[in-house]
């Protein structure tokens, strides 16, 4: 189904324009709480993101959009979530 | 389409008209228009208080139903999930559970979702049947969704979830019979619920998959899905031109709020002045006329004249909730909040206090986290308000030299604006001290929606607005003109003896007391005529100058102050105006602040700490600055 290509990276370091299918929530930050509610919010197993914005200084926070929701959440929360990249990125670090 | 015919799931008997007003809460996730929903219900017919021990807003609004049933709407603050985490949410948990002493069980809930958006809420409204209160699902915001082109399936979407499903546009008044007629067959607690309890990790999970799979069911994706919420993103979240955006919109924001509010506050003023000297002219002279025509209307006078400021300023600010920028301009400034420890949505408050620190405190409301709120009102009048600027202007006028340095900065306005950033820089280190010193834990994780662009309704508007206004002249506005009316007494009882020489104020007792602190405050360089009038300024800090201008026998009226900035040249030292400055900057001289952190904070702790702190800053801040001055020989 996905490009062997494909890369699972942390949303912490995705950058503009990356895109992909988030494939864990949690277990990073070793918070609950934190887990519980990205989740709610709509970070979860299986839905589309996209990066769509980075914050003006230092790159943070960043916006993205979690299927039909757009959300901004700084990058150290984003720690917290991996996703599968659906092309590379632009340019490997 | 969406199909606008509200889909029964069950026959529900109407139950029997009741004595007893049926009692409906508004649950939803931020942004859903629960609270134009709220308002469309209600009008302006509102009741804002706080709930009891919290400082949660309570909204409570009436209405009746088709049969004539009264009904009382709650609408309770925005979440996505009855797991609360803020005092906020804690309330919209407790009322919905029942829990809340003082609070009667909900017979109805109403779930505002935001038909654009379903997803989320789908999760919220199974967690919220857990609880097995009647439940009606109300799918704002149709209109928008029917020009996308996205379709609903509510006749599905109703039996899956077996609760009735009503569309509604808040903002048109579509859809608000159906819900009240809804109230009317509101049925029975479901006994079978298995009752609320937090979902762990795993049932949220489990729960977004049955969430997941009755949206995939119902929901037709549009086919004009909005295209511009991402442009305008493009533009306004942009790291130069979005940052430039919002700088201009403060901008036009501040413009407004000075210049805007400037003929209103004089028309105020003058109003109450003319209405003082009706009084006195009218009636016998003797302490009665002084009380009213001296405390009481020139006490109202000076609260109201804060009216126009707030109005427009949270003008501004609803604007920008409403329309969906406000999470925008969090987003841009987060980073150099979260460099304080502070939430990127402390910004908007921080920056009304530039106006004036008591709608700064009060649109704190907007930050969730009570840890983040404190600190923010705690540091919100160390933002240079616009009435410091008369006693700014006084002082650097008569001290200052009106040198140019390098060929273009005036040292006047270097001087004014050194002022601002000191109160901007030390706000920051104050915040960053709290968050590290006292209210330690982790810092709120910034997770926010950023929701659709949207086109403020007007009347939505204007109700907020003037909720907001009646909140401020009801609650503060008594606490306020009992205050001023003490400082008012102190600074004119006893008067002067017949044949005094001195002006009156130095034989009151604010007078006295201003002779008995004169001693504490040598060490900055103030002088008894300074610490007496730092007394009153106490009620405003522009009063200062008006009793500086009695103090020292100058009439200090608008065109005035020249010749009592000359007479202040030759009172006191350099280092002494300089050391008022810095006093300025700090120190807590505004007695309707501290009643509006009262009552924001409902505990008298918060006021408390304020006063403390920001003398010891003011004090010091003085002693360094009278030190280093006079040791530098100015």
């Amino acid at each position: 189904m996905f490009d062997v290509a494909a890369k699972t990276v942390s949303l912490a370091n995705a950058r503009k324009g990356d895109r992909g299918v988030i494939v864990k929530v949690g277990g990073v930050l070793q918070s609950d709480e934190l887990e519980r509610r990205l989740l709610e919010i709509g970070f979860v197993e299986g839905a589309q993101i996209s990066v769509l914005h980075e914050g003006p200084f230092g790159r943070d926070p960043i916006a993205v959009r979690v299927d039909d929701t757009r959300v901004a959440l700084r990058r150290r929360e984003a720690n917290d979530i991996m996703l599968r990249l659906e092309t590379a990125p632009p340019v490997a670090a | 389409m969406v199909e606008l015919a509200a889909a029964d799931a069950k026959a529900t008997a109407p139950l029997p008209v009741a004595d007893r007003p049926l009692r409906i809460a508004l649950v939803g996730a931020p942004n859903s228009g629960k609270t134009a929903l709220f308002n469309a219900l209600t009008g302006a017919r509102q009741k804002v208080a706080n709930y009891p021990g919290v400082t949660v807003e309570r909204k409570e609004g009436a209405a009746s139903t088709p049969a004539g049933r009264r009904v009382r709407v709650i609408d309770l603050p925005g979440t996505y999930s009855l797991r609360a985490r803020s005092p906020d949410e804690e309330v919209t948990r407790d009322v919905v559970l029942g829990r809340l002493p003082g609070e009667a069980p909900i017979d109805l809930l109403v779930c505002v979702a935001d038909a654009t958006n379903l997803r989320l809420v789908l999760r919220l409204v199974l967690e919220l049947k857990a609880v097995g209160t009647p439940m009606v699902l109300a799918l704002n915001m149709v209109d928008i969704a029917e020009r996308q082109g996205l379709a609903i399936d509510l006749d599905t979407l109703a039996a899956e979830l077996g609760i009735t499903v009503v569309p509604t546009v808040a903002t048109r008044r579509r859809g608000i019979d159906r819900l009240l007629e809804a109230a009317d067959t509101t049925g029975a607690r479901d006994a079978s619920a298995r009752g609320w309890s937090a979902p762990d990790a795993a049932a949220l999970r489990a729960a977004h998959a049955r969430a997941e799979k009755l949206f995939k069911a119902v929901v037709r994706p549009p086919a004009r899905p909005d295209t511009w919420t991402g442009k305008l993103d493009d533009v306004l979240l942009h790291p130069v031109f979005g940052t430039a955006i919002l700088l201009f919109t403060l901008f036009l924001m501040f413009q407004a709020v000075f210049a805007g509010a400037t003929p209103l506050m004089d028309a105020i003023t003058a109003g109450f002045d003319a209405l003082g000297h009706t009084l006195k002219a009218v009636m016998p002279e003797g302490p009665l006329r002084d009380l009213l025509a001296d405390g009481v209307i020139a006490g109202v006078g000076s609260v109201l004249v804060f009216v126009p400021q707030i109005a427009i300023l949270f003008l501004f600010i609803i604007l920008l909730e409403d329309s969906g920028y406000m999470g925008r301009a969090a987003f841009l400034m987060d980073r150099m909040m979260g460099g304080a420890g502070l939430h990127g949505r402390a910004f908007i408050p921080l920056l009304s206090s530039f106006a004036c620190a008591i709608p700064g405190i009060m649109s704190t409301r907007v930050i969730d986290n009570k840890r983040d709120r404190i600190t923010t009102i705690l540091i919100a009048p160390l933002m240079t308000c616009s009435a410091r600027i008369p006693v700014y202007t006084l002082i650097i006028g008569a001290f200052v030299p009106r040198t140019l340095i390098g060929g273009v900065m005036n040292l006047q306005g270097l001087v004014m604006f050194g002022l601002y950033a000191a109160g901007i820089f030390s706000g920051l280190c104050v915040a960053w001290v709290i968050r590290r010193l006292f209210m330690k834990g982790d810092s709120e994780p910034f997770l926010m929606e950023l929701p659709a662009y949207k086109r403020p309704e007007l009347r939505n508007v204007l109700v907020s607005v003037w909720v907001r206004l009646k909140a401020f002249l009801t609650r503060a506005g008594t606490t306020i003109l009992a205050i001023m009316i003490v400082i008012w007494w102190l600074s004119n009882t006893p008067g002067a003896p017949v044949g005094a020489t001195g002006p009156a104020i130095d034989y009151s007792f604010a007078g006295r007391i201003g002779h008995f602190i004169a001693p504490v405050f040598a060490p900055v360089g103030f002088n008894w005529a300074i610490a007496l009038a730092l007394i009153p300024a106490f009620a405003a800090r522009e009063v200062m100058v008006a009793t500086l201008g009695a103090v020292y026998a100058v009439a200090a009226g608008g065109e005035a102050t020249g010749a009592l900035g000359q007479t202040l040249h030759n009172a006191w030292s350099t280092p002494t105006a300089l050391a008022l400055l810095a006093w300025f900057v700090f120190a807590p001289q505004c007695a309707s602040t501290l009643s509006v952190v009262r009552r924001e904070t409902d505990s008298w702790v918060w006021p408390l700490v304020m006063v403390s702190y920001m003398t010891a800053l003011a004090y010091a801040g003085a002693f360094v600055v009278f030190q280093l001055a006079t040791a530098a020989g100015l």
